[in-house]
């Protein structure tokens, strides 16, 4: 989805505005906005990627003029919505009006310790790697509506090979309802010039985590 | 479940909650009284146990930050065949030191050197990695930094107060899958012989981002004072 999300290149947010001493949290409801996230994803409804697609969807002036946890508070409410746990009008009610959906335990404190680090991403190969370190490859001219990790700013434009990095869920895929599909996943990388034409930085090098279902050979 | 973002829109209405855009000041009280209340759902339901949730806020608050990350660039520094391993599979060199979140899964750690400058981002969202640096910090989230570090990575720098030779390599880390990155600064002149204690003190998180260098030792002690 060419969606505001995808903000590589793209000019006029103005500076980066680092914050002296900044806090782990700006408000208390930030931890839980963070937290909730985390336990509820693990019920395993959704993963990562769909949990993105959510965020992704939120009309544009919303992803821009919101904070990143409100994005997360704002997808986490559609999500749980869309997966049936909780009804709209138990949201706008502000308290439980119906039945809990039957869902796996929550995550008890005891479980909590797992949560701190991520799962493997990485799946048995079901095919050879199409692709090795030093090919040249054109990332493919591609504008889904659904969930892509495609950026805009390489599609169509030639890049290297730098390292085969396994085989790993395909986030199209797990959206698109298709299930894991794995796939090889590769760091291309180009030069500025080729993604920023001529007056871009000589010294540049951009890479990208790219699955083979993003590459042609070049 | 198939997600279908056409039958998933936000073309309905969402009832009396307001989904529209806050000043930062409006937002902080309606997003205090629209998370308690998201949490009293979630709990009276039974999808979620608050103490759980405590546990994970303090998680990050008090366990998992950049301290880690700089523990581990300070080893580098220190053990010549510990950086080796480091560079060559992250995951597996991380996991021998045991860290406080645990594995640091499909971790990469990219190394600073006279010829090349490591700068990392997430264009399409706020990927990071957690398990070593903590949460990411405001600024690594911003349309500003997500936008920019692709295109004019020399400009961020500016932003932050570093200069850079015009020679020296611009090697942006787009983390646009599961891969995490993490830099390897440079180590300063100067701190021969320190322990690696010592040594963490000068990695700081922007220089693990790579929008920022290693203290030197002046730095340091001016900072200590």
């Amino acid at each position: 989805m060419n969606g505001v999300h995808d903000m590589g290149g793209m000019q006029g947010f103005g500076p980066v505005e680092p914050e002296e001493n900044e806090p782990v949290f700006h408000a208390p409801w930030e931890g839980r906005a963070l937290a909730m996230n985390r336990t509820m994803g693990a019920l395993g409804l959704w993963n990562i990627d769909i949990g993105r697609f959510f965020r992704e969807q939120l009309p544009p002036d919303v992803y821009l003029g919101s904070s990143y946890y409100r994005k997360w508070i704002l997808g986490l409410e559609d999500l749980v919505v869309r997966y049936g746990l909780v009804g709209e009008d138990e949201l706008a009610a502000g308290h439980t009006l119906h039945p809990p959906a039957a869902v796996k335990p929550k995550v008890t404190v005891a479980e909590a310790p797992k949560l701190l680090s991520r799962g493997s991403f990485e799946r048995p190969a079901t095919a050879p790697a199409r692709f090795k370190a030093g090919d040249r490859v054109r990332m493919k001219n591609m504008h889904p509506e659904g969930h892509t990790r495609l950026p805009r700013y390489v599609r169509g434009h030639v890049g290297t090979i730098e390292c085969v990095r396994g085989c790993h869920v395909f986030p199209d895929a797990v959206v698109a309802g298709r299930g894991e599909e794995p796939d090889w996943l590769y760091t291309v990388v180009f030069d500025g010039h080729e993604l920023w034409g001529e007056n871009g930085d000589p010294t540049l090098k951009v890479s990208v985590e790219a699955w083979e279902p993003y590459l042609d050979t070049a | 479940m198939t997600i279908d973002q056409h039958t998933h829109g936000h073309d309905h209405d969402h009832g009396d909650y307001d989904r529209g855009d806050h000043d930062h000041g409006s937002e902080v009280s309606e997003m205090q009284l629209r998370v308690r209340a998201l949490e009293s759902i979630l709990t009276e339901k039974g999808y979620v146990d608050p103490k759980a949730l405590d546990f994970i806020v303090d998680a990050y608050e008090t366990k998992i930050g950049p301290h880690i990350g700089a523990g581990i660039v300070a080893k580098a520094w220190a053990d010549p065949d510990f950086k080796r391993r480091l560079l060559d599979d992250a995951t597996t060199a991380v996991a021998s030191l045991g860290v406080a979140s645990g594995r640091a899964v499909h971790l990469v750690a990219v190394e600073n050197t006279l010829a090349r400058h490591n700068i990392v981002v997430c264009t399409l969202c706020s990927c990071y990695p957690w398990e070593v640096l903590g949460l990411p910090p405001v600024w690594y989230k911003s349309a500003p930094y997500r936008s920019r570090a692709v295109i004019d990575p020399r400009g961020v720098l500016a932003d932050f107060g570093v200069t850079l030779p015009a020679e020296t390599e611009m090697r942006v880390w787009d983390s646009t899958a599961e891969t995490r990155f993490i830099v390897v600064p440079m180590r300063p002149a100067g701190t021969e012989g320190w322990s690696e204690d010592k040594l963490a003190a000068l990695v700081t998180r922007n220089s693990m981002i790579g929008t920022g260098l290693a203290l030197t030792p002046a730095e340091l002690a001016k900072a200590g004072t």
